[in-house]
């Protein structure tokens, strides 16, 4: 009767077990960050590189107020609505005491500092591609910018939801460190795959998604609905963006599409973050993207 | 009889469509704006295929558009933003009601627009470095007033 109850019981415990240490956070080695030092003027380009004022910062922020990253921008989706949180210098309501490795397990892991899944609002899902030199740079720069003592605010996800645990799920179906275009490519193909697939997480926005919010790098870029809004993100393959490059290295300095009309939406957003970068990395975007397939 | 009939009703819808068109508030003043942003377009394309190389730079066509830009930012716009002309009055326009809300800041971004303008004008002539260098700013200036004031686009 015992050995009854045990295979009864014993199995599906043993398999919740599994399941428990398989959506168990996975942060990185802690001596990651340890032979490496941090620059703050290679992180400005991180910073702008990576669009974290895009987010972070107040939407209507100009000029240095967009270095004032206090959150609270709201981003409404199928599974509710997410507010990005403060990550100013301040070290009780931002990021200020973060260590190098807290930043790079939240950026490359997703993990917070006590052992939280982070939700994939935040791209972890692209920035676990960035080097560690590039999130130690950053950690450096991040801590030149303004405290701002803004509480973050909740996130405004329901049941299931709300469960952070089984983000870990979501993790082992969809997480990966693995480049979306592999093969031969330039060495300006080469930046600018950095550029989009990791620090400027394009493929967030630009990559259809499927029911359960993982990118469908099948369709790489092809665009997709807005979530949970109106209209939807563009095809920026070469099967729909027939732009010269000239024309994308122009958008992402001035905000001029060809037609002369400027960036809308988000995305004008985004211009403000790549107008700051070297005009050979917006250069090194628009070599990648004429060389990604086109997908309808 | 019955096709009679037809025929005056299709008139009279046709011609009420027609007149509702004309009449739609502020359809002047929506017209005559846009048409204003069409005529700045018209010289950023001389400038933009400029600082793009697609087309050969030349100092005095460069010089032509860029006065005519900054002539732009100078024309006397009282009449062209009455209160209300918004989105929400007459759907021709992408005004956001914004324009006119307490704490609008429009005035200054239009002077930011004049400001770029008047950059441009000073650079366009002398090379396709400075021209290229002024770029960033005129965008900056037209992204910032669509930005806040503009129905979003993607």
């Amino acid at each position: 009767m015992g050995k009854i109850l045990r295979m009864l019981l014993g199995w599906p415990l043993r398999g919740a077990a599994v399941g428990w240490v398989l959506t168990g956070p996975n942060p990185l080695p802690a001596d990651t960050f340890a032979a490496i030092t941090g620059d703050a003027a290679r992180g400005e380009t991180v910073f702008w590189a990576g669009g974290c004022a895009a987010c972070h910062a107040d939407e209507k922020a100009e000029g240095d107020a967009k270095l004032i990253l206090a959150g609270g921008q709201r981003f409404p989706s199928p599974f509710g609505t997410f507010l990005a949180p403060n990550i100013s210098s301040d070290p009780e309501a931002g990021i200020g005491n973060w260590t190098v490795l807290d930043l790079g397990n939240a950026m490359m892991r997703g993990v917070s500092p006590q052992g939280a899944h982070y939700y994939p609002v935040f791209p972890y899902a692209s920035y676990a591609k960035a080097t560690v030199q590039d999130v130690a740079d950053l950690h450096a720069y991040l801590a030149t910018l303004p405290a701002d003592a803004t509480p973050s605010q909740p996130h405004e996800v329901g049941f299931p939801f709300s469960i952070r645990r089984s983000l870990g799920g979501w993790k082992l179906l969809f997480f990966s460190d693995r480049w979306v275009i592999d093969g031969e490519l330039t060495e300006a193909e080469t930046r600018g795959r950095y550029l989009v697939e990791a620090l400027g997480h394009c493929g967030e926005c630009h990559t259809p998604r499927n029911a359960l919010g993982g990118m469908e790098t099948g369709r790489w870029l092809a665009g997709g609905p807005v979530p949970a809004g109106k209209g939807s993100f563009p095809n920026i393959t070469p099967a729909k963006l027939d732009w010269s490059e000239a024309d994308i290295v122009e958008y992402l300095t001035s905000g001029f599409t060809p037609e002369f009309d400027s960036a809308g939406g988000h995305m004008a957003l985004v211009v403000e973050n790549t107008a700051h970068l070297p005009a050979e990395d917006r250069a090194a975007i628009a070599a990648y993207l004429k060389h990604v397939p086109a997908a309808e | 009889m019955k096709k009679l009939v037809t025929a005056a009703v299709i008139g009279l819808i046709a011609s009420t469509g027609f007149a509702t068109a004309q009449d739609a508030p502020f359809a002047r003043e929506i017209k005559a704006r846009q048409g204003i942003m069409v005529y700045r377009a018209l010289q950023l394309g001389v400038l933009g295929a400029m600082a793009k190389g697609e087309m050969e730079y030349d100092a005095e066509k460069a010089q032509k558009a860029a006065d005519a830009l900054l002539a732009s930012t100078q024309l006397d716009a009282s009449m062209l933003w009455p209160a209300g002309s918004d989105n929400s009055a007459n759907p021709a326009s992408t005004a956001l009601a914004a324009i006119w809300a307490d704490g609008s800041d429009i005035g200054a971004k239009a002077g930011a627009m004049a400001e770029a303008a008047a950059a441009m004008q000073a650079a366009a002539g002398t090379g396709v470095e400075g021209l290229q260098g002024a770029m960033g700013a005129v965008g900056g200036a037209c992204g910032g007033c669509h930005k806040a004031f503009r129905v979003p686009t993607n």
